[in-house]
């Protein structure tokens, strides 16, 4: 059966391998905390864009608004942890099972739509929210932020300590890695790819699409949430700009720069998109005197040339020559009787 | 012989037109039907009615007893119909034996929970859509591009994936829209080999056609419509006889 797997989807163990090592050798080369911050920002973004890699890559349903859940998980950890004394590991738990609700009910009406208006309707959510938390400043503390919230501690280990959030995270990403794994090398994966080619097929094969649409939907907010939460409890202050539909967008150009058909690909995106946005900063500020968000302007550069020379992304131009080398190995296995003589093992 | 698939007349107005108009026909266990006529004469209309695509203005049809009209499209597949395209359907970002292991979706157990936690559930799931996936590859002979991408397949063999899709999962009843438009004479004989085959292991198919050849071959009953009514059933060499047939495809002679 293992075989099959392998046959269909490739080795997975491999690249994962190499990524915890890349995990657990970066604290001993990098001694830079800036760089390490961006490394742990890196980890939570990728959360988000794994989910979010799900609902575009695999399904095929693009969402505009997933700052939105990425800002009510911040938001509930925020505040249940600073007016109401919760513990912040509650905290957070909460934040996901409500995000995976909020986002089931809404998921329901909207993704009856398709495509643009998909879109829009995403971009709307995004707003809404963001008017919601000016506007509730009992709670919120409006356009002045939360301040103040507590940091995580595990086991009486404060993860205060960059070194120590740094693991946390990443292990948190590579239990959402592993999930969203699992989820696109089984059936569900195959019936996800099939509702971007062809929803109307799909559903002659007695697929509800309705019910795979909206999960998947609700997953992916509940990991956008749960990233939401980390990042309220590591920078210890959320702030409405950070939820605005430009984080959307960049959760969006991430996916897209790194592949939306491989969930390799999310995490891939976030790097590079998190490092090129410091380069840009840098050189912006040190050579052109610019301040301000000029990151905008490349990004839509950029996208604009993924789309047009790279519509796969950055993970296909990678994974092409390995999969061409492996192409030879794989005509023998792809004889027919050792497949079957392998299966149900 | 017992009915399979009972229409009572399904009625289609769009606007102030009237598609189908007051069609009623049975389809058998084990008996292939086919709906003929020419363009516009609403054999799809029709067929997307029985199927559920499009709601009826009027009329019902019945399969193995249950009421089919107002089911929802998924519900279909589990009472053991499938369809296939006019216009293929095919995924063509999956793979040929993807492609094909998506058709065994009715027997299998997996959701988004047990895929992501990989409970023992998965391993045994994938193995049923393979096996499953198997026999149907090897009926329509497609094992040498079992890993190619369905999209990069000639039209013939898309034709046949879609069928071999459809199939999988051994549905009791079976719909083909045009199953042999675009194929060339080889291909069309393989596609009335395949349907032969299974109509010997009991299963029933209803099917539009525009190919006369293999309507004749094929078909137990054939159903004729021209401007959505029925003008003539009967077995081929009754409608070959039929003279209100006759006038429908070659015109009437005014004198």
């Amino acid at each position: 059966m293992s075989k099959l797997e392998k046959v269909l989807y490739g080795n997975r163990l491999k690249p994962f391998l190499f990524l915890v090592g890349l995990i657990l050798m970066l604290p001993f080369v990098v001694k830079s905390s800036y760089i390490f911050t961006i490394l742990i920002l890196i980890g939570i973004y990728s959360i988000v864009t794994l989910g979010l890699c799900l609902l575009i890559g695999y399904a095929g349903q693009i969402s505009l608004g997933h700052a939105a859940f990425f800002g009510i998980g911040a938001y509930t950890s925020g505040v249940l942890t600073t007016s109401f004394q919760l513990s912040p590991w509650l905290a957070l738990v909460i934040g996901m099972v409500t995000t995976f609700f909020i986002a089931y009910l809404i998921g329901i009406p909207i993704l009856k739509l398709k495509g643009h208006f998909l879109a829009l309707a995403t971009l709307g959510i995004n707003i809404i929210f963001y008017i919601l938390i000016l506007g509730l400043n009992q709670l919120t503390g409006g356009a002045a932020g939360l301040i103040g919230i507590p940091s995580l501690s595990l086991f009486g280990l404060p993860l205060t300590d960059k070194l120590f959030f740094y693991f946390f995270v990443w292990t948190a990403a590579l239990l959402v890695l592993l999930l969203s794994l699992n989820i696109v090398r089984s059936h569900v994966g195959r019936v996800l790819r099939s509702i971007h080619d062809s929803e109307i097929a799909t559903e002659t094969l007695g697929v509800k699409v309705e019910n795979y649409k909206v999960a998947i939907f609700a997953l992916s907010a509940a990991f956008a949430s749960l990233a939401g939460s980390m990042y309220a409890h590591y920078i210890t202050f959320v702030a409405p700009p950070t939820f605005y539909i430009t984080k959307s967008i960049l959760f969006l150009i991430m996916v897209m720069v790194g592949g939306a058909g491989s969930v390799w690909g999310a995490i891939l995106g976030t790097t590079v998109i998190m490092f090129l946005n410091e380069i840009i900063r840098f050189v912006g500020h040190t050579y052109f005197g610019i301040s301000g968000e000029v990151e905008i302007v490349v990004y839509g550069l950029i996208i604009i040339l993924i789309m047009m020379f790279l519509p796969k992304g950055l993970m296909h131009v990678i994974s092409k020559p390995i999969q061409k080398l492996k192409q030879k190995k794989k005509v023998k296995i792809k004889s027919h009787k050792d497949m079957i003589s392998q299966k149900g093992v | 012989m017992s009915k399979l698939l009972e229409v009572r007349g399904l009625t289609k107005q769009f606007g102030g037109v009237t598609a189908v108009s007051e069609i009623s026909f049975d389809v058998g266990a084990g008996e292939i039907v086919a709906v003929i006529g020419p363009n516009g004469a609403g054999k799809t209309t029709l067929f997307n009615m029985i199927s559920c695509f499009l709601s009826p203005t009027n009329g019902e049809a019945y399969f193995k007893g249950n009421k089919l009209t107002g089911q929802k499209i998924p519900q279909l597949a589990h009472l053991g119909i499938a369809r296939t395209f006019q216009n293929l359907q095919i995924f063509h970002n999956l793979t040929v034996l993807e492609n094909v292991m998506m058709g065994a979706h009715v027997k299998l157990k997996t959701n988004v929970v047990n895929a992501a936690f990989r409970l023992p559930r998965i391993l045994k799931d994938e193995r049923i859509a393979y096996d499953l996936a198997l026999d149907a590859i090897h009926l329509v002979g497609l094992e040498e591009l079992m890993f190619e991408q369905a999209g990069q397949l000639s039209y013939g063999l898309q034709k046949q994936l879609e069928f071999a899709r459809a199939i999988v999962y051994k549905p009791d009843f079976i719909m083909l829209d045009e199953p042999m438009a675009g194929l060339n004479d080889y291909e069309t004989n393989r596609m009335a080999g395949y349907i032969k085959k299974l109509k010997s292991e009991g299963i029933s198919f209803l099917f539009v056609e525009h190919k006369m050849a293999t309507v004749m071959e094929l078909a137990d009953r054939i159903i004729v419509l021209d401007f959505g009514k029925k003008i003539a059933e009967g077995t081929p060499d009754e409608i070959q006889q039929n003279a209100k047939v006759i006038a429908a495809y070659l015109g009437e002679e005014v004198v």
